[in-house]
């Protein structure tokens, strides 16, 4: 049985290659070519975009929860109490005469939103893959929304260290106004991280299994629950190439007046905008084949 | 005049690997790994399909422009290269305007969010500016007959509801260039007709519109130019009407009746030849399009020109992915081992309503003899009709507006027992 061979026949003709006046400056879609193409018209066309996918985030998440916003409170707290009974009081662990739970928050808060919007960026493209195949909008919006809509849950775990600071009659030390500095380091490299692995899960859909793996061993390269200074000597530098010691520390100078940081931020600092950067070349270079691959 | 579209050459190629065959449909990056270790040996056999293979056409603007072909001739794969959702393997268009696309409804609606809150949203994934929804948001809720509920969350919108509103967002976008894939399909035949009158507003308003429909029907309503894709190239550009013809086989007017005016023309052999076959809806008119829930009539005007043997007529209906559906023999008692004197003989099948699932059908029309088994004629793809699936709740898909898979839609009783935890 044969099937509907259509003859190939043009009825009319295309029209003619008379070049004709164009206004507008067009949009091209052509193979990319070469690693760097980075379309920054379209990301600021797209902000708003950006705007309504934090927003959705944040009201989808309140919304759909039982517990709703207490949800970024109950979390937190839980796990101080555990970090305080096991490192604080089991452990021991020595914090200079600053309250372990103090001590700990003040770490915990900025690691949280790491570890949370790292969580929610890496399966993000995968989870908007019906509007990855449907819709054209810079890809990038959609980890940088999951990783600013963080900022919201942070803010009011925040609230929990302001009361654990007036229960323990606790002052801001005076670089409390560096704080959000250090909340900007954090997110230069959640959004690098959260763009590697949001771009790599897309494409090794086995990766959202190391995911949870890797943020927990990240916890433990990172002063949250023992203080920086067990670290020493040449281990310093190694240690400090974790763009998160530089944030909780940074953190903990900021808010509870511990040590301030030393020169070794600045190496904090360099890895966070290294994977910022790298992480955007390669998202930016496997963007175009999301569609095909999700 | 001025060009909206020019594409030249534009190709597409999909690797499908066999590493990807494995797993569901994605790779793994350990897989990925142990066959990287594994060296070129081993190396995943990958057959390569071009779904585009140099597609050039220019679109003036303010132009409607109908894209048709079969299932896998490239259709979607274009408007996905035009869209920019994906990236073409080689060639170049150029867009002059801004582009929005609507390959399907509510793209990106969250059932928890509330209809106004998912009108900002989904307009803006479809590339609508704030102060543009705020302009729209009025006529949208008007559109879309919501104004009641556009405070609740659309979790709780009945079926009709929800497309119509998120028909009504993409209604209202105002891009200069609109490409549309068969999103029409939905709704009830009322709120279809007006979907089809706003696109047809769209094209009126001197902005271009890229369609892809099954339906030929709506091709010759909404545009003036067709193009027609088979197995990722134009074979034929031109006057709609002309290139529907093309695609249904020359010189049909409606896709759902074909007639083969004489006897050279028509297929046979020397037993008996086919005349005409039909689609007929409940009324008995020539339908092309049949509410899921009404009878249609399949029907096979033939002549015999030698007597004597008993006839098998048959009809074999393929769905749009190319499934036989089913086959139905003629089971007429009048006519079953009884052998037919020479003359005109109209079979006609009637299939219930409520059985055939949505979408597109084509008709194959045959005739073989019993004994000897000598097939006369089975004339492939001879007519074609649409079943639309309504929302009004009363067919097989009862509330339920999303994708429902199957080559039936049958409506079955259903019981439910219950006991309460103890």
């Amino acid at each position: 049985m044969a099937t509907l061979e259509p003859p190939s026949t043009s009825i009319t003709s295309t029209p003619s290659s008379a070049s004709t006046e164009m206004s507008l400056t067009p949009i091209i879609i052509e193979p990319r070519k070469g690693w760097w193409q980075f379309n920054w018209r379209d990301l600021w066309a797209y902000r708003e975009l950006l705007f309504f996918l934090v927003w959705r985030d944040v009201k989808v998440r309140y919304k759909q929860t039982l517990l709703g916003a207490s949800w970024a409170i109950i979390q937190p707290v839980l796990q101080l109490v555990v970090f305080t009974i096991i490192f604080g009081r089991l452990a021991g662990v020595n914090t200079n005469g600053i309250p372990y739970p103090l001590f700990n928050l003040a770490g915990l808060l900025p690691w949280q939103f790491f570890a949370n919007t790292v969580g929610q960026a890496a399966n993000s493209l995968v989870g908007s893959a019906n509007i990855v195949r449907k819709v054209y909008f810079p890809r990038l919006a959609i980890p940088t929304a999951s990783v600013l809509a963080g900022v919201v849950d942070f803010g009011l775990s925040f609230l929990i260290l302001l009361a654990l600071m007036v229960w323990y009659q606790w002052p801001p030390s005076p670089a409390v106004f560096l704080l959000p500095i250090f909340l900007l380091l954090a997110m230069i490299t959640a959004l690098g991280v959260g763009y590697w692995l949001s771009a790599i899960n897309a494409r090794y859909r086995d990766v959202r299994h190391a995911t949870p793996f890797l943020v927990q061993l990240w916890l433990f390269a990172t002063p949250v629950v023992y203080p920086s200074n067990l670290i020493e000597g040449y281990w310093q530098l190694l240690y400090a190439l974790n763009p998160m010691v530089g944030v909780v520390e940074g953190f903990r100078w900021a808010l509870i007046g511990t040590q301030p940081p030393s020169m070794l931020l600045l190496v904090s600092v360099t890895t966070a905008i290294t994977i910022f950067f790298t992480g955007l070349l390669y998202f930016q270079s496997v963007e175009r084949k999301f569609a095909d691959v999700i | 005049m001025q060009y909206a579209i020019r594409a030249r050459d534009l190709a597409k190629q999909y690797q499908i690997g066999a590493l990807k065959q494995r797993n569901a449909g994605y790779v793994t990056l350990r897989d990925a790994i142990v066959e990287r270790l594994r060296g070129r040996r081993a190396k995943p056999a990958t057959t390569e399909l071009w779904a585009l293979n140099g597609v050039s056409f220019d679109v003036q603007q303010g132009e409607v422009v109908g894209i048709i072909g079969r299932n896998g001739a490239g259709k979607s794969t274009l408007l996905k290269v035009l869209s920019r959702i994906t990236e073409p393997t080689r060639g170049r268009a150029e867009l002059y305007g801004r582009v929005a696309s609507l390959l399907e409804v509510g793209t990106g609606f969250h059932p928890e969010l509330t209809g106004r809150e998912n009108i900002y949203l989904n307009g803006a994934i479809l590339g609508m500016r704030k102060r543009e929804i705020d302009r729209n948001f009025d006529a949208i809720v008007d559109f879309a007959e919501v104004e009641q509920f556009i405070d609740t969350p659309v979790k709780f919108y009945s079926s009709g509801m929800y497309v119509r509103l998120a028909f009504a967002v993409a209604a209202h976008l105002e891009p200069e260039i609109l490409i549309v894939d068969e999103v029409l399909a939905v709704g009830d035949a009322r709120f279809q007709k007006k979907c089809l009158n706003k696109m047809q507003d769209v094209g009126q308003q001197g902005r271009t519109v890229l369609f892809v429909s099954h339906s030929m029907q709506s091709i010759l309503r909404m545009c003036q130019r067709a193009i027609l894709l088979h197995q990722g190239k134009v074979v034929a550009d031109g006057p709609a009407q002309q290139v529907v013809g093309v695609y249904l086989g020359k010189g049909a007017h409606s896709i759902a009746e074909r007639v083969w005016p004489d006897r050279a023309s028509a297929p046979g052999k020397e037993v008996a030849y086919l005349c005409a076959v039909r689609v007929r809806d409940a009324d008995g008119d020539i339908s092309d399009t049949i509410d899921i829930r009404s009878p249609v009539t399949i029907e096979m005007e033939f002549v015999v020109t030698l007597g004597g043997y008993v006839l098998l007529p048959h009809f074999r209906l393929y769905n749009e992915d190319n499934v036989a559906v089913f086959t139905t023999l003629d089971l007429d008692p009048e006519w079953r081992r009884r052998p037919r004197p020479p003359g005109k003989y109209w079979a006609r099948v009637t299939i219930p309503g409520n059985f055939l699932a949505e979408g597109s059908l084509y008709v194959e029309a045959a005739l073989t003899t019993l004994d000897p088994p000598i097939k006369q004629f089975a004339e492939r793809d001879a007519v074609a009709f649409q079943v639309i699936d309504s929302l009004e709740g009363d067919t097989a898909r009862g509330d339920w507006a999303g994708s429902l898979s199957g080559v039936v839609r049958p409506v079955l009783p259903w019981t439910t027992t219950y006991e309460p935890l103890a």
